[in-house]
């Protein structure tokens, strides 16, 4: 799997709201599980939007190292992760400091 | 208050059934998602950061208990378990699913509520004074006309596709607690010496990214043509507002640059024609819609007084209660500003609460104020005891009403998907350093007010400290204004210099405050200050210690 600097493919759920992220295969909730894009992300979005399952599909920038997927923007981030402010609600409501992840 | 008549019930139902058509639509693919997305943003479902934001409309501010009671149960059953309250007097609920969101507009239905037009570039939900029919200084009751401009504005098919959003408020005080002067169009209800009522129209004000004060259009329309003047300023704002450039395209732009002048010249004769046409609704309608409005049974032999033996509870009433128009009761302000909480955000039980407080204590009714707190309009002086200690027991008994505590604060990074930083830890941070209640009193009045995008949703421009978050090549920064204000002396705030990081600007906040103490007047509250000195010390002293450490 490709490290360093990489193109990751973003969306939300359709029928939920819920951010996900593509894994090569399909959708996560889990930003640790998206895929470098590469040059296919065009392709990818346009076959993706024709199935009508994820909406607001587009590319980002992100890092990966052995920690996992890091999104370049802040705002990214905070999508991944859910609201700094009500960590209960974020994908790490164990964690009480996840919320410096994102700074 | 008012209530709904066939036809507004009518309309809203089908709305719900409309919406319900579009939505099955879309998960059936029927449509795509930029055929749906103005669809849906018609009935306030935005998608944001982590999910679809429902945006529920209350209009003026106004509620019921059983509204209210269905605020909370919506928040558990849509949502999870919250709701945050706005600066334009709304709801808004930040986890609602797609599929489900037409079976909670069902249930909003139900209640006479909807999320009509707050969205889009549209007329939004009119808001008004909080203390509307309630206030000892009020000179016109202004809810009756704000219901008929929810009536007018609501579905109005000229005025569905302006340049821009379109913000009304309206007032009936000398008191401007609704920040009427930033606002698209501002009414104030006066009377002349005649003691005839009058709307004075202020047009052309707002926030974001350029920030004005509305001037005055019309001085004294009569009532009964308030419908007609309005047309005439939609009129005149439609036709030559900028579609070309969104930045642009507010009616304050367009005021701005033809002059007030020319547009009051364009208005009055836009107006001059609308009267001949007759649209102005019949004299007969605004006295129903004030029936719904008459006052409630207050009891003439209510108690004045207070007992006041606990110190606690002096310090609530002493800073949380305004005075009523009636001896005897009084207006209860419930802060939504607990020491390091959310500004605006409160619990399904919070907001149940809030519902049966409003039921056995305040003639069943509810405001929510632009500062995103709740009013409960019409209490009686011996129940606010009872009152105080349920709000204790439910961490709703913030005794910081315009303190430096009582911070508005936008949604910001966490859940808005058009802001550049976050607002909402700022304010927590700010709200703990400053959480000694003895500390915020001796601050005095101190409105703080933060907003995490130059869309000014915070209202960072009106507040006498005023924080506005920007994205610096990737990094949050905060910048700082001191210096705005709302109400008759509305000024906006101007920027000290550079910015700073989280930390950097609670502390850039606390010097203020301590150039303030240092130098202020007997009397003064700290934008009155701020006014006499002029910037130049707090610049000082904010910036000194980032010299000194170089």
């Amino acid at each position: 799997m490709k490290t360093g600097e990489i193109k990751i493919i973003t969306g939300n759920d359709l029928r939920t709201g819920d951010v996900v992220w593509w894994t090569g295969e399909g959708w996560s909730r889990h930003v640790n599980d998206a895929v470098e894009a590469g040059e296919h992300a065009e392709a990818v979005i346009a076959r993706e939007n024709a199935k009508q399952i994820v909406t607001d599909t587009h590319v980002i920038d992100a890092t990966r190292t052995a920690e996992g997927v890091r999104p370049a923007h802040i705002k990214d981030r905070i999508r991944a992760l859910g609201p700094t402010v009500r960590l209960d609600l974020s994908l790490k409501p164990a964690d009480p400091d996840a919320g410096t992840w994102v700074i | 208050m008012y209530q709904y008549d066939q036809y507004d019930q009518a309309m809203v139902d089908a709305r719900v059934a409309e919406f319900r058509d579009q939505v099955e639509r879309r998960l059936a693919g029927d449509i795509t998602e930029d055929q749906f997305k103005p669809l849906r943003l018609k009935n306030g479902l935005y998608l944001q950061l982590h999910a679809y934001m429902l945006r529920v409309a209350i209009p003026y501010g106004t509620l019921s208990s059983r509204q209210m009671r269905m605020l909370g149960d919506i928040a558990d059953k849509y949502d999870r378990g919250y709701g945050h309250f706005t600066t334009r007097q709304n709801i808004q609920y930040n986890w609602i699913k797609l599929q489900e969101a037409p079976d909670l507009l069902a249930d909003l239905a139900s209640v006479e509520m909807h999320a009509i037009q707050t969205s889009g570039n549209c007329i939004r939900n009119t808001t008004a004074d909080q203390f509307a029919g309630a206030a000892a200084d009020e000179l016109v009751d202004p809810r009756p006309y704000a219901e008929l401009l929810r009536q007018w504005s609501t579905f109005h098919p000229e005025f569905d596709y302006l340049p821009r959003k379109f913000k009304i408020a309206i007032i009936g005080s000398e008191t401007d607690r609704a920040a009427m002067k930033l606002h698209d169009i501002g009414i104030q209800l006066v009377k002349n010496d005649a003691g005839e009522i009058g709307c004075r129209f202020y047009v052309g004000g707002g926030m974001g990214r350029t920030p004005m004060i509305a001037p005055v259009i019309g001085d004294f329309v009569p009532p009964l043509q308030m419908i007609s003047y309005l047309e005439a300023c939609l009129r005149v704002y439609n036709r030559h507002g900028r579609r070309d450039n969104k930045y642009k395209a507010r009616i304050k732009i367009l005021v701005h640059e033809i002059g007030a002048d020319e547009y009051r010249r364009q208005v009055e004769e836009e107006f001059a024609h609308i009267l001949t046409l007759g649209l102005e609704p019949p004299p007969a309608e605004l006295e129903r819609i004030k029936g719904f409005f008459a006052d409630p049974a207050f009891d003439p032999a209510a108690p004045d007084e207070l007992d006041l033996s606990d110190p606690d509870f002096a310090l609530w009433v002493d800073q949380n209660i305004h005075a009523h128009k009636k001896p005897g009761y009084a207006i209860v302000n419930i802060s939504l500003k607990p020491v390091g909480g959310i500004p605006g955000d409160a619990t399904s039980d919070q907001i149940r609460l809030m519902a049966d407080l409003a039921k056995d204590y305040s003639f069943d009714e509810l405001r929510v104020t632009h500062a995103q707190n709740i009013v409960l309009p019409h209490v009686r002086k011996a129940d606010l005891y009872t009152i105080w200690q349920k709000l204790e027991e439910a961490g709703l008994a913030n005794a910081n009403l315009d303190l430096i505590g009582d911070i508005i604060a936008c949604p910001g990074l966490d859940y808005c998907s058009l802001a550049n930083a976050r607002s909402i830890p700022v304010a927590q941070k700010i709200s703990e350093r400053f959480g000694d209640l003895g500390r915020q009193r001796e601050l005095g009045e101190l409105k703080l007010k933060i907003s995490g995008c130059i869309n000014a949703c915070g209202h960072h421009h009106a507040g006498h400290i005023g924080i506005l978050g920007v994205d610096r090549k990737g990094v949050e920064n905060y910048q700082l204004l001191l210096g705005g204000c709302e109400g008759a002396d509305t000024s906006l705030g101007q920027i000290t210099g550079p910015g700073f990081n989280e930390d950097g600007i609670v502390d850039a906040v606390e010097k203020v405050t301590e150039v303030y103490l240092a130098q202020r007047a007997p009397g003064e509250r700290f934008v009155d200050t701020f006014r006499r000195i002029g910037m130049t010390p707090f610049k000082e002293a904010i910036y000194a210690k980032e010299t000194a450490n170089g």
